[in-house]
């Protein structure tokens, strides 16, 4: 057998899975003491090239609590047509389609190499994916301009049949009817009253041509929903119309007096975007598009004040419980963020201003919908302008990298139960016998939604083992977990992708250094991060900060091999050496520490690190560092201010920025135009390796960095300086070398 | 005039001056050298030249009127320039035909008339006569030139000027007056002040009637008639006290005067019956009937005699010889008359003019149709006696009497005849202002006002020009004192618009105390230094940028170049204090808000109106000479919801914002909603071809009505500036929203005490949305096409609060409907308006402004608040007394209006007039104004019927009059049996107009009014200027069939009574809301061919809204009457096509008031016995 590195490599690729532990301490109270829990990451929708979808339902076990489904951990008896199903031990007969079964001619999710399994399932009509633009017009001509553009450009980006929708909003809001020729409609909503779903659906006229449309005919015609709203059509149809429309968008007309911030109505905007969705598209994929330039000002949600000289609730407000709108505009906007998620739709938020923007409050809106989150200076950059596209970018197969109402069933067996899960993710409160009434973030529930998912979007979820210690399991036994993730496909499909994953139970006592050997501590790090995240949303920092330091220690006590009062002693087996590492760096991340951030940016921030997987959320905790310098090949060096050396080139990428730094002698020789002269080609090409790697990054990444292109003793050097480990300081540097 | 408009405020004033002067001058030469003009001058001049001298100064008259000292510098300035204007007034005076020139009279007559009276001689009378009669342009402009001279000038001279009845006449009277007083009780000045001016003639209607009435017509008919002449100079001082317009006095003055010849004259006019003698004559005389016919007549309808007046009439001859018997019948004549005697020589021919009209009464008689048939009984004018004896004069008829059940219909005081008196006796004069407490001719009267330091009477009426001194008589007489005001009226193209005065940062000179503007009456004291108010006698400094010298007479030297020291309408430009927030207002804006619902667009409205509105938007009113208006515009259609447009210049297309949350309404767009007509004319084309095409498939039936005007509201609010909305809605509006309304109408209330909550709005929601909108100045104009009941009481709360009008066209159709509904629609949307006005009422101290009636809303006791105010709505307002008040001071009013002009301009409107004050109920009777009078009580009793219920009010009605009548009879009259009707001269017309009011649909339904129509009428009347009333209440009938083809006169109207139509003929009636064409069954097939275009009377279709255009004189004659008439009126009129015995006659049927009326209304002649019965009641 491999490695366990190979092992754990090959099982994310094949199965979009990482557990902490790979082999699972067999009771409860050993597991208990392992410190990190058992746990694991899971990319639902992890790209697999090499899985075809198949074309068929999935085989269900027949137990109404059960309800797993067939897979190749289930013992089949092939003459009998019967299979038992390896949670529950159901033995359930095959259906008739099946009948032809045989040790020879297995279906494919009896293979073992397809313990993920896509099925495309026909069931319902199927509806186009939706786009509600939601867009803040009380921006600068120019910021106003660059949206418009982008928002044009973006059509062209939609599936054809797609439909748009668009709602603008400033003092108040408007929801454009797109299907009219002639005089464009709207509808003008006033931005200080907050309206029901109801009201909404009224006052849009989507109320009354609803009910008879239902009662007249039965759902027959798919096409019937799409006539019914005015407000969302197809983009092939009203793409010219939108185009004008976008374009004849003005700034929001109404007087800002000196000292004003302009009225923006964000929180009705967003009801009314909610609302229409809710009575026209429930349970279809439909994403609706915040575009904001500043906080919400005025009605519902509102964030702060119009008052210039009143500022955007801070920290240190917040500490004092001096941010007197904010727990009104959070509830207005969990609420939202509820409603949208029980309707299976998602919201995402671009916003883009130089000051705060309210995304402290409204981080709910994308983080339970599982939505996007964007925040730039201005709509006019190209982070935002990149970023926006690559919403809609593409994968090798032609297409969208995104899926829909996705719900997240997970089934365990009997010595195992749930305890939760991080993520974009709400719960589903399916209560089951696997339902662990521990709770380690969102739990109570074995499933969950995720309104908006891509192939990246990755959920941390925490199991306990239940297993008391008095009832060994029998040698070789084996532990699963199913990961059945329904979701609605960018093809509007219907898709059923089912992850079945085994582990070898050990006992702590007796095979600790299994169990030691296949820890995973990079997984482990961002398990125990996402905790730690998902605490300091509720707790002081301190306390998080305290627990995590206890974790640690008791993680290093277990595992760590020292002699007493001897700190040189500590050795840390291979398999958790960079762990410590990493709580150092977690330690200081902006998503524990928020001093020098913003509420806006920690939300930010923290909605990112719950929603990446692994390796992203690694480069997050740990910002990686590259040098270049004539001494060799560009190498990983340490997050060190020991790193930062004259005559190296440093590239470091924290994933939300990409800073590249000049060594003092670089930055000279650059100043002094080596670079163009014939004879310095090399420092010409050394010049540009960085560029080039930091190009690559940039390209790929969601959202994208903020690049810095610096050098020593630039001002914006302190993107770097601010991240490594400060082991060499002005205070220390001549110290050092004494 | 013109040239002062073009000069501007103040300036202007002080050029024309000079022109004048200098014009003068010449023609005092003798040998003016522009041909006309000089020369009439001159002939002027003739008589005055002494005076002329002395008096360069009034040079001015023309414009001013008065004397003034005007600096004789000035004169040198472009006399050219002035010249035209000057000429018209120029050519007046040519008439008196100045001797001298002759070339420039033109009128023999005239010449000799004149000279007469330069000479005093007794004939003037005749003359005088003659000339007016001829030449009635000549005579106004004659009167200003004259005016001035005569006030220096002697008695003879103002011989010559009574003629003109020009303001100085009056003052030569005045002051001769007061000197024959001494002797004569103090009354007479008053009547004095009356006889001379245009006004006497009307009054004394009676009176003059015998002395006159033979006058004149000698003059016209055969001019000549020498001794008629002498006789009528006696004649003629009588009718001077009989001026005092009662006709009891008359009689009484005639024998005081003793002339016996003279008083044969008067008592006639005063004892109408004995003197009515003198009529029959004149009756019989054909002569009178062509020229005089329409005035005599009026004369005998005062005196609402009894058939048998008329057989003694037939014996005497004219006034001369009745006046004897007439004089024992005059108990008690009053004072006046006595210091007439002196006067009577010089002034006799003026007077003997002015009553001459009155005698051609009975030659009018004759004339019209009806009376043709008993010319002769008519003359007892005084007294009705319905039941009992006539009155003692006409002795010899008592038995006739005796049949009191058969009471002719035309012995009775015909509104048409008093009509046709006043229109001939002074629309030929121009009604000049200057005098205090002058009764103006009748609203039926065509007539120039001359402002000469009193509003004129387009703008304010009162009830009464003589105001009772203390609250015990005003109480006694039951009289109410009440003005009619009409701030922004439309003056007739040849009067002067009020100049506009900028006293720049200081604003307007007010008083400390009680806040009065500087006008005519405030006197300067101190050398000019301070000036005392004229209202409450509070000295004010005068602002050292006012400070002027004052003259010998106390006048300030610049009395003349400032409009508020000589005039009696101004305006002053207000300066930042006077507006809102302190900020100068915007220019308003107008909103244009269409109800697109089902009904709406299916019966083509919204086409029509849109088709309409993109040609009418280039006619916003503009101000002054400006090339654009300055009014932004904005469009809102709405069902459930509101589509409001946004039609800023820099879309291509409009946009449509749907504002669905019509509980709480809001404007949704700021930029882009009101815009400027010509910046984005395109795009407004664009959507108001677009709106009928989006809404064609609509199936909404349902509307709401209160965001409607909310949102107008918001709209205006957030753009800061006054405005109107056009709202145009069909239905009830049930939709779920504010105001909205249920279904309430229930006809079983009628007659019951719940009556009035018929007229109630049904929730108090629009009282406080109409509230809002006066406080924005958001004034809302309605109109209303309903297919049903759609509560036009509540819906109308706002736009008569804010001082709107309502257009109601029950069940629309756009064939018959739309040239109606767009001429309204063209006229309401480009009349002068005025916004976020506020008027208030100042009265001298003694009396106050209590009571207010009219559309607009009052937050306080005192400020009228409208959002907007056009030409058309009308304010009555009414006073009693906190004190006394003093004969010698009368009483004055100023009514002040702070409003936004159409181009955003904040403006003061003075209006001042000035009121006699009397310790003799006579005097207060024989000042009034019937018509007024009706106005007042029609909108007290429609007031009325909001809070008690109707026959509560129309009890109290016919009670007040009865008690105003009673009094009369008691104080005023002479003693007689108390069988006799005698009714004032001024209000003789009291019981038949008021019988109107009583029979109208608000106080009287019949089954077919919906409640709709009485709320519609019962708003529309309180906001009606007394014109409207009067022909509302007492329509127009005008036999068509008479009308003169050749001539672009109307025929003389007809009283409104079935017996008076002829099966043959065809007539046309209008009341300022129909117009009806009734054609009698037998009328010639020609004429119906005519007409109609159709061969047969059965061919004539019902449904015809316009009458077809055929190219025959008949046809083009009729269509021109019902254009001129249209033209008259504020709102288009409905055509209805009647025949007779057709269904539709029982609609016409009703507008025959003087009949009895379906729904119980009594006949006139009933009513007449009904109301005698009360006074008698009352009297015992």
């Amino acid at each position: 057998m491999a490695t366990y590195l190979e092992f754990i490599q090959q099982n994310e690729e094949r199965d979009g899975v990482r557990f902490s532990w790979n082999v699972w301490p067999s009771s409860r109270l050993e597991a208990t003491r392992m410190v990190v829990p058992l746990a694991c990451l899971l990319t639902p929708l992890k790209e697999r090239l090499d899985l075809p979808p198949v074309q068929y339902e999935p085989v269900l076990c027949s137990r109404p609590t059960c309800k797993a489904v067939l897979n190749p951990l289930c013992q089949v008896d092939y003459r009998a047509k019967l299979w038992a199903c390896n949670f529950c031990f159901q033995r359930n007969q095959f259906p008739p389609a099946y009948a032809g079964i045989s040790e020879v001619n297995q279906p494919a999710e009896l293979m073992p190499q397809f313990s993920t399994i896509e099925y495309i399932v026909q069931r319902g009509p199927q509806t186009p994916l939706i786009f509600l633009y939601v867009v803040d017009t009380c921006l600068e001509e120019e910021d106003l301009q660059a949206l418009k553009e982008s928002l044009q450009m973006s059509l062209s980006l939609l599936p054809a049949d797609a439909l748009v929708g668009l709602i603008t909003f400033g003092r108040m809001v408007q929801v454009h009817e797109l299907s009219c020729e002639g005089i464009s409609k709207s509808y003008v909503f006033r931005g200080t009253k907050d309206l029901t779903a109801k009201q909404i659906q009224d006052m849009l006229g989507l109320s009354r041509p609803a009910v008879p449309i239902q009662q007249g005919r039965p759902l027959q015609t798919p096409e019937q929903p799409v006539i019914s709203s005015r407000f969302l059509q197809p983009v092939h149809k009203i793409d010219m119309n939108l185009t004008d429309l976008l374009g004849e968008l003005q700034r929001d007309p109404w007087p800002v007096t000196q000292g004003k911030r302009p009225l923006r109505s964000t929180g009705v905007a967003l009801s009314i975007a909610v609302g229409l969705l809710e009575g026209t598209f429930p349970n279809t994929g439909a994403r609706i598009m915040l575009f904001t330039g500043g906080p919400p000002t005025q009605g519902p949600g509102m964030v702060v004040g119009d008052e210039l000289k009143t500022p955007i609730r801070s920290w240190h407000d917040i500490e004092k419980d001096n941010a007197r709108f904010m727990k009104k505009a959070t509830k207005h906007y969990e609420t939202l963020a509820n409603r949208t998620a029980a309707n299976g739709h998602c919201i995402d938020i671009y916003a883009c201003a130089l000051d705060q923007t309210g995304l402290l409050e409204m981080k709910c809106c994308a983080n339970l919908t599982g939505g996007h989150m964007v925040m730039g200076d201005s709509f006019n950059t190209s982070l935002f302008k990149q970023t926006f596209q690559r919403v809609f970018n593409k994968g090798f197969n032609g297409e969208f990298r995104m899926a829909f109402g996705a719900s997240l069933d997970v089934k365990t067996s009997r010595e195992l139960k749930i305890a939760g899960a991080i993520g974009p993710c709400i719960s589903l409160n399916a209560k089951g016998p696997c339902v662990s009434e521990n709770e380690l973030g969102i739990g109570g529930t074995s499933q969950w939604k995720i309104c908006s998912l891509d192939p990246s979007t990755t959920l941390a979820i925490y199991f306990e083992v239940v297993n008391q210690h008095n009832a060994p399991i029998p040698q070789g036994g084996r532990g699963a977990v199913q990961f059945v993730t329904q979701y609605q496909h960018s093809s509007t499909q219907k898709r059923i992708r089912v992850t079945t994953i085994a582990r070898n139970w050990a006992d702590a006592q007796s095979q600790l250094q299994h169990i030691e050997a296949a820890f995973d501590q990079e997984a482990a790090a961002v398990l125990m991060a996402r905790l730690g995240v998902y605490r300091a949303e509720s707790e002081e920092g301190p306390d998080v900060l305290r627990w995590l330091d206890r974790q640690l220690i008791r993680l290093c006590q277990k595992f760590g091999q020292y002699n007493k009062d001897d700190p040189n002693s500590f050795r840390l087996s291979e398999s958790f050496s960079l762990y410590p590492q990493f709580m150092f760096h977690l330690r200081r991340s902006p998503f524990l520490q928020v001093f020098n951030n913003s509420p806006d940016e920690s939300s930010y921030y923290r909605h990112h690190f719950a929603r990446q997987d692994l390796t992203q959320s690694l480069i997050m905790i740990q910002p990686i560092l590259y040098a270049y310098s004539f001494h060799g090949p560009p190498e990983p060096v340490l997050l060190d201010s020991s790193s930062i050396l004259p005559d190296r080139i440093l590239l470091m990428d924290t994933f939300f920025q990409i800073v590249i730094y000049l060594g003092e002698t670089i930055a000279q020789w650059q100043k002094a135009g080596y670079q163009d002269m014939p004879e310095y080609e090399n420092f010409k090409h050394l010049l540009q390796a960085p560029l080039d790697d930091a190009q690559e990054i940039l390209q790929t990444r969601f959202p994208m960095p903020r690049y810095i292109h610096t050098e020593h003793g630039g001002s914006q050097a302190r993107f770097l300086l601010s991240k490594v480990n400060p082991s060499q300081t002005h205070n220390n540097l001549y110290a050092w070398g004494q | 005039m013109s040239v002062n408009q073009q000069a501007h405020t103040g300036p202007p004033y002080g050029q024309p001056q000079p022109g004048y002067q200098g014009y003068q001058q010449p023609a005092y030469g003798g040998q003016p050298l522009p041909g006309v003009p000089q020369s009439q001058y001159g002939a002027y001049n003739g008589p005055m030249p002494g005076y002329q001298q002395p008096v360069p100064p009034q040079g001015y008259f023309p414009s001013l009127g008065f004397p003034s000292k005007g600096s004789p510098v000035s004169l040198n300035s472009d006399t050219s320039s002035l010249a035209p204007n000057f000429i018209g007034s120029l050519r007046a005076p040519p008439t008196s035909g100045a001797p001298p020139p002759a070339s420039g009279a033109s009128l023999p007559s005239g010449h000799l008339a004149y000279s007469q009276f330069g000479h005093g001689d007794v004939q003037n009378g005749i003359p005088t006569s003659a000339a007016p009669m001829q030449r009635p342009p000549a005579s106004q402009p004659f009167l200003p030139g004259s005016a001035p001279t005569p006030v220096s000038q002697t008695s003879t001279f103002q011989q010559y000027g009574p003629p003109p009845a020009s303001v100085q006449q009056l003052s030569n009277h005045m002051a001769g007056m007061t000197i024959g007083s001494t002797t004569a009780s103090a009354p007479p000045p008053a009547g004095l002040g009356y006889g001379p001016p245009t006004s006497v003639p009307p009054v004394s209607g009676s009176f003059s009637t015998t002395g006159s009435g033979l006058y004149t017509p000698y003059t016209a008919s055969q001019g000549p008639p020498p001794t008629s002449v002498s006789q009528g100079l006696p004649l003629a001082q009588p009718p001077f006290p009989g001026q005092p317009i009662s006709t009891q006095r008359l009689p009484t003055q005639v024998p005081g005067f003793a002339p016996p010849p003279s008083s044969t004259g008067i008592g006639p006019s005063s004892y109408p019956p004995t003197t009515g003698a003198p009529r029959p004559p004149t009756m019989s005389g054909p002569p009178l009937p062509g020229q005089t016919a329409a005035g005599p007549p009026a004369s005998q309808p005062n005196h609402v005699s009894s058939p048998p007046p008329p057989a003694t009439m037939a014996g005497p001859h004219p006034g001369p010889h009745p006046g004897p018997p007439m004089s024992g019948l005059h108990g008690p004549p009053p004072p006046t008359h006595p210091p007439q005697p002196g006067y009577q020589m010089q002034q006799n021919g003026s007077f003997g003019q002015v009553r001459g009209p009155q005698p051609n009464y009975g030659g009018a008689y004759p004339g019209t149709p009806n009376y043709g048939s008993q010319p002769g009984p008519p003359p007892p004018p005084k007294r009705l006696d319905p039941d009992s004896i006539p009155s003692p004069q006409l002795n010899e008829l008592p038995p006739q009497q005796k049949p009191r059940h058969r009471i002719d219909p035309d012995a009775i005081p015909s509104p048409i005849q008093v009509i046709e008196d006043d229109r001939s006796n002074r629309g030929s004069e121009p009604f000049v202002t200057g005098v205090r407490g002058q009764v103006p001719p009748l609203v039926t009267t065509n007539f120039v006002v001359k402002d000469q330091g009193n509003a004129s009477p387009r703008y304010i009426r009162c009830t009464s020009y003589n105001i009772p001194c203390t609250s015990d008589m005003a109480k006694q007489s039951q009289v109410p004192l009440a003005a009619v005001i009409k701030p922004l009226a439309t003056l007739p193209p040849e009067e002067t618009l009020p100049y506009l005065v900028d006293h720049g940062e200081s604003g307007p000179v007010r008083c400390n105390r009680c806040k009065a503007y500087m006008c005519p009456f405030m006197q300067f004291i101190e050398g000019g230094r301070r000036f005392q108010c004229c209202f409450c006698s509070c000295v004010t400094e005068v602002p050292p940028h006012y400070f002027q010298h004052l003259d010998h007479t106390g006048k300030r030297v610049d009395f003349y170049d400032r409009p508020e020291l000589s005039l009696g309408s101004y305006e002053f430009l207000a300066t930042v204090d006077y507006c809102k927030n302190n900020k100068f207002p915007s220019p308003p804006a107008f909103i244009f808000m269409i109800d697109v619902s089902y009904n709406a667009v299916k019966s083509g409205l919204v086409r029509l109106i849109c088709e309409e509105l993109k040609s009418l938007i280039d006619f916003l009113p503009r101000e002054g000479n400006m090339e654009e208006s300055a009014i932004r515009v904005g469009f809102v259609t709405y069902n459930k919801v509101l589509h409001f447009y946004n039609v800023k210049s820099s879309l291509a297309q409009p946009q449509m914002m749907v504002v669905s949350d019509v509980a709480d309404m809001f404007v949704p767009l700021l930029d882009g909603f009101l815009v400027n007509v010509n910046e984005s004319r395109t795009v407004i084309a664009s959507l108001l071809d677009q709106i009928p095409e989006m809404f064609a498939d609509t199936r909404e039936t349902e509307t709401v009505f209160a965001p409607v005007i909310q949102a107008g509201l918001e709209a205006l609010k957030a753009a800061e500036c006054a405005g109107k909305l056009f709202i145009f809605h069909t239905s009830l509006p049930i939709a779920e929203a504010p105001g909205k309304l249920k279904n309430r109408d229930d006809k079983k209330l009628i007659n019951t005490d719940k009556e009035k909550t018929l007229f109630q709005p049904q929730t108090s929601f629009y009282n406080n949305l109409a509230k809002d909108c006066v406080a924005q100045g958001c004034c809302v104009d309605l109109f209303l096409f309903p297919n049903q009941y759609l509560d036009v009481a509540t819906l109308g709360v706002v736009t008569y609060q804010t001082g709107g009008s309502i257009y109601k066209y029950a069940y629309f159709q756009l064939e018959t409907d739309q040239d109606r509904f767009l001429n309204d629609l063209r006229r309401d949307v480009q009349k002068e308006v005025g916004f976020d006005a506020v008027m208030r009422v100042r009265t001298s101290t003694g009396i106050r402004a209590t009571d207010f009636f009219g559309a607009f809303y009052m937050s306080n006791t005192t400020d009228v608040e409208m959002a907007g105010l056009d030409c058309d709505k009308t304010i009555t307002v009414e006073f009693k007394h906190d004190d006394k008040l003093s004969e010698d001071s009368g009483a004055l009013l100023q009514c002040a209006l702070l409003y936004t002009s159409c181009a955003g301009q904040r403006r003061l409107r003075i209006h001042n007039l000035s009121l006699n004050c009397c310790t003799q109920l006579a005097d207060l009777y024989r000042n009034c104004e019937t018509d007024t009078l009706i106005n007042y009580l029609a909108k007290h009793a429609y007031r009325g019927v909001l809070g008690s219920p109707v026959k509560t009010v129309r009890d109290a009605l016919i009670n007040q009059c009865a008690q105003i009548l009673a009094c009369y009879r008691k104080n005023c009259a002479s003693p007689s049996s108390a069988g006799q009707l005698i009714l004032p001269e001024c209000m003789k017309l009291l019981p038949v107009y008021l019988n109107c009011v009583l029979k109208s649909d608000v106080l009287q339904p019949g089954p077919e009014v919906t409640t709709d129509d009485r709320a519609y009428i019962r708003q529309l009347v309180t906001s009606m200027d007394v014109a409207e009333t009067n022909v509302f209440f007492y329509p127009r009938l005008l036999p068509l069939t008479k009308a003169e083809v050749d001539s672009d006169s109307l025929p003389a109207a007809i009283r409104n009574s079935e017996e008076r139509l002829s099966k043959s003929d065809i007539y046309l009636l209008e009341n300022g809301l129909n117009i009806f064409v009734w054609v009698g069954v037998n009328v010639q097939q020609s004429l119906i061919q005519n007409l109609f275009g159709v061969s047969s009377f059965s061919q004539i279709s019902n449904a015809l809204s316009t009458l077809p255009v055929l190219e025959n004189s008949f046809s083009k004659k009729v269509r021109s009457i019902v254009d001129m008439l249209q033209v008259q009126r504020s709102r288009n009129m409905k055509l209805i096509i009647v025949k007779q015995e057709d269904k539709l006659e029982m609609l016409f049927k009703h507008f025959l008031v003087e009949d009895k009326s379906l729904s119980g209304g009594a006949s006139y002649v009933d009513f007449l016995c009904h109301m005698h019965k009360e006074i008698r009641q009352l009297l015992s």
